[in-house]
């Protein structure tokens, strides 16, 4: 299991457990295995990592898990004013700070919303996972369709277990709630509200029209790299669904083309064998094509456009962080030309010097993690891609070959000319 | 293509044999009946430019036409082959005169003339370089399965034609083009005729079938490959992003970048496979082209069926006629009855004058009854020969096409397993 975050019939796995018995322990390669810089700044904010500590006693690449969730079982929920989606989410954990081991709940597409911005909010510069899209553009008409509701509800299974195995997501408060509230809406009400948030947003305008007096080289460069990544995540994105655009299309023909051989057939003696032979061996290329096609689609496309995704979360966390750093270099302008209230403002720039420091950090600590992430993800999904093109060809090739065995065997006058393999 | 090779080997094992002998011999395995001691090929074509019949200036493809006696060949010695260059028109008068002169031979085909069911990436130009080797394979062909049928391959035209450069007064002396049947003519017997051959218009009905079914299946052929040729492509646009994506990445880099490599050779791949493939579609034209000549042997039977029922029928009524005259009892009705009746009968040396001539055209119409008895029997024999040596050569042939073309795919697929698990590799080296 190295290499992998999250198995995908991880449901499974957490069925079989049982509160005594010991949890299974998935191996992972993560940034804090190697060694790469978690916080250790002389921040209070360091002693919410414990998980730190417990690392660093860890060997090297196990990562004992300690909590394990899951989302399934989508169901439609029926008001008297709207129609939604409600999913189950189990939690299986180990963790003292929860009250109970086991935990299961109901959640709907919102409150998943909520628990991201809630995150976000509290971390600024974390690379926080993102949610499927509220609506997909191009080609979905009902938003209840049977596809629609099983990839969204992968792809929040894969987020809430991105933020399950995040050294520091995971213990967020909110994250908590999510995973055990039974009735989240109360929840929601708290927090900051609507206008607070607002007023941050005005900030954060006000400050990048400011702009920023100079950007530390190393998140320079992670602004290119994120540009260029976003251009080129896209662009892998667009080639994977042109391509099954037009293996869709060459199916079609297929099915238009193996009945021209049977329908041959059915005038010829001696020849209706072999064409009806020839017939089945389209028809049954014409299976694996479309198997091939599921097999993109379920696997391929979905972790691709979930770092699609993640390239626009980049952009906005570098962003956020440019922000923090724009309002402290405003504030300490201010301090240097002012000369009224220095001390109250002295304490405040020192504040502001501090969050900067601190969002840096963060940024740097995940960083490296979700590199790591998106190297593995985006590798299991082209080995997967891969090997599965390869089992279609062998599967065609075992087709045809077959059809060749069934024309050797029959009595064949011609002894030559016939080179066949 | 093995169709070819099996042909052409065939001719190493000829044997001479005369005319007569072939209409009661069978066609054996390894197609002993072959008779040409000519090792004949159609070895490279050429561009040339000339004027044409309203003397314009006109761009054309002339062939070589290669051949060496065979026992030479088989002896060791290499002489130089004798060759002429030759227009497709050239080989279409060939075959013209052909199937005038064996009307109830099913003549081979030639290749087409302008390429039809093309996909896109196909040039529908005749002077496309692939088009005209694809050409030169097929005249070459067509001209094998002429030297190696039992009835065509003994014709001197066709000597002449594979020989003499002055080929063209000998055919144009022969007079084939008045012997033609009209277009009229034939298509008139095919609606009055009564009492065809049930045979030939089973016959008939198939060339239908075998033409609607090929057709059909070469329509769908081309656009399957158009559509695999659209996937494979698409593909070697990864190899392009792969290689811009592996520039801003460390660790996955190389393996990004090796992994681009490959999925630009699997889209360049399908170039080879499709041209390969046009050798299969080329085949199953052959029998396309084929149907037709099929079912001008089947039209010749109407026509010279028909003919026949004509001349009874004409003859019959002479019979009646001078059966009327003699008698003078009128069995039916007649113009001439009729106005006997109301004007008087003739004078009676008027009557023995007409009595006289139908004699003579009685006479005459037996004999021609008798010679379109012979006509339509002799034809009937000798196509019936001739459409069971093309049903034995066609089911062996189109057989052999399909393994050709499951041997292909095969080829297809063990290419795509080597590509993708090449790219496997490199996404493990991530």
């Amino acid at each position: 299991m190295s290499g992998q975050t999250v198995p995908a019939d991880f449901s499974g796995h957490m069925l079989d457990l049982d509160e005594d018995e010991d949890l299974e322990v998935f191996s992972k390669n993560t940034s804090l295995a190697d060694g790469s810089p978690m916080p250790n700044s002389p921040s209070s904010m360091v002693n919410q990592y414990r998980l730190e500590e417990e690392e660093e006693e860890q060997q090297q690449d196990a990562n004992a898990r300690d909590i394990f969730v899951s989302v399934d079982n989508p169901e439609s929920h029926v008001t008297a004013i709207e129609t939604f989606i409600m999913y189950r989410v189990v939690t299986k954990t180990t963790r003292s700070e929860f009250d109970s081991s086991e935990f299961e709940v109901r959640r709907r597409y919102q409150d998943f919303l909520w628990l991201r911005s809630r995150l976000e909010e509290n971390h600024p510069t974390l690379i926080v996972h993102p949610l499927p899209e509220k609506f997909v553009m191009k080609g979905m008409v009902e938003r209840f369709n049977d596809d629609f509701i099983e990839t969204r509800r992968k792809a929040l299974h894969r987020f809430l277990n991105k933020i399950s195995v995040h050294p520091i997501l995971s213990y967020s408060q909110h994250f908590k709630v999510f995973l055990t509230a039974e009735e989240l809406m109360s929840h929601r009400k708290q927090g900051p509200g609507f206008l607070s948030r607002m007023g941050e947003t005005v900030r954060a305008v006000a400050n990048s029209v400011r702009g920023l007096r100079s950007r530390p080289e190393e998140f320079t460069l992670m602004q290119e790299y994120v540009d260029d990544f976003s251009n080129k995540i896209c662009s892998v994105d667009k080639v994977t669904q042109r391509i099954i655009k037009e293996q869709r299309e060459y199916l079609d023909e297929l099915k238009q083309y193996s009945p021209t051989y049977s329908q041959w057939a059915g005038s010829e003696e001696e020849l209706a064998e072999p064409l009806r032979g020839v017939a089945s061996c389209v028809e049954r290329c014409g299976l694996e094509t479309e198997e091939q096609i599921q097999h993109l689609s379920q696997v391929l496309v979905p972790a691709l456009h979930e770092y699609v995704l993640c390239a626009e979360t980049l952009k906005a966390v570098m962003r956020r962080r440019d922000n923090i750093q724009a309002e402290f270099e405003a504030k300490n302008e201010a301090l240097a030309s002012r000369r009224v209230d220095q001390e109250a403002l002295q304490e405040e720039v020192d504040g502001l010097a501090d969050r900067v420091e601190l969002a840096n950090n963060a940024l740097r600590g995940d960083w490296s993690r979700w590199q790591n992430s998106m190297r593995t993800d985006l590798k299991t999904a082209f080995l997967s891609t891969a090997e599965k093109n390869v089992e279609y060809y062998e599967q065609c090739l075992a087709v045809w070959e077959s059809f060749l065995l069934s024309q050797r065997a029959e009595p064949s006058e011609q002894n030559d000319g016939e080179d066949a393999s | 293509p093995s169709i070819h090779l099996s042909i052409y080997l065939s001719i190493y094992l000829m044997t001479q044999m005369s005319c007569r002998d072939l209409f009661s011999e069978a066609v054996n395995d390894t197609g002993s009946t072959l008779v040409r001691r000519m090792e004949i090929c159609v070895a490279e074509a050429e561009k040339r430019s000339g004027k044409n019949a309203v003397n314009m200036q006109e761009t054309f493809t002339v062939y070589l036409i290669e051949t060496r006696p065979m026992d030479a060949v088989a002896e060791g010695r290499n002489p130089a082959p004798d060759s002429l260059w030759r227009r497709y028109s050239e080989f279409e008068l060939l075959r013209n005169y052909l199937l005038v002169t064996y009307p109830y031979i099913v003549v081979p085909p030639l290749p087409e003339k302008r390429a039809e069911f093309v996909w896109h990436k196909l040039s529908a130009d005749n002077m496309d370089p692939d088009f005209v080797e694809r050409r030169r394979i097929g005249l070459e062909n067509f001209l094998l399965r002429v030297a190696s049928h039992p009835v065509l391959s003994n014709d001197k035209i066709l000597h002449h034609f594979l020989t003499e450069h002055g080929w063209k007064e000998v055919v144009y002396e022969t007079g084939f083009q008045a012997k033609a049947d009209s277009r009229i003519r034939a298509l008139s017997a095919t609606f009055r005729v009564r009492n065809p051959d049930k045979r030939f218009m089973e016959m008939k009905h198939y060339s239908d079938q075998l033409q609607s079914h090929t057709s059909q299946l070469l329509r769908a052929r081309a656009r399957v490959a158009d559509r695999l040729y659209g996937v494979y492509k698409v593909h070697g646009n990864y190899g392009r992003v792969f290689s811009e994506w592996s520039a801003i990445e460390k660790e996955m880099g190389d393996g990004l970048q090796s992994a681009g490599h490959h999925m630009d050779a699997y889209a360049a791949s399908i170039d080879d496979i499709l041209e390969e493939e046009e050798h299969y579609a080329d085949q199953l034209k052959e029998y396309l082209f084929y149907a037709e000549a099929l079912r001008a042997v089947c039209r010749k039977h109407e026509l010279t069926q028909f003919e026949l029922e004509m001349a009874s029928q004409d003859l019959i009524s002479k019979k009646q006629q001078h059966e009327e005259l003699a008698t003078g009892i009128v069995r039916t009705f007649s113009f001439k009855g009729m106005t006997n009746k109301l004007f008087g009968q003739e004078a009676p040396e008027q009557r023995e004058a007409r009595i006289k001539l139908l004699e003579e055209l009685i006479a005459e119409g037996e004999d021609t009854v008798k010679e379109k008895t012979v006509e339509c029997e002799e034809h009937v024999e000798r196509a019936w020969v001739d459409m069971q040596r093309f049903k034995e050569q066609k089911d062996k042939d189109l057989r052999e096409a399909l393994i050709n073309y499951a041997v292909m795919q095969i080829s297809m697929c063990k290419k795509g397993i080597q590509m993708w698990s090449n790219a496997k590799e490199c996404f493990l080296k991530m």
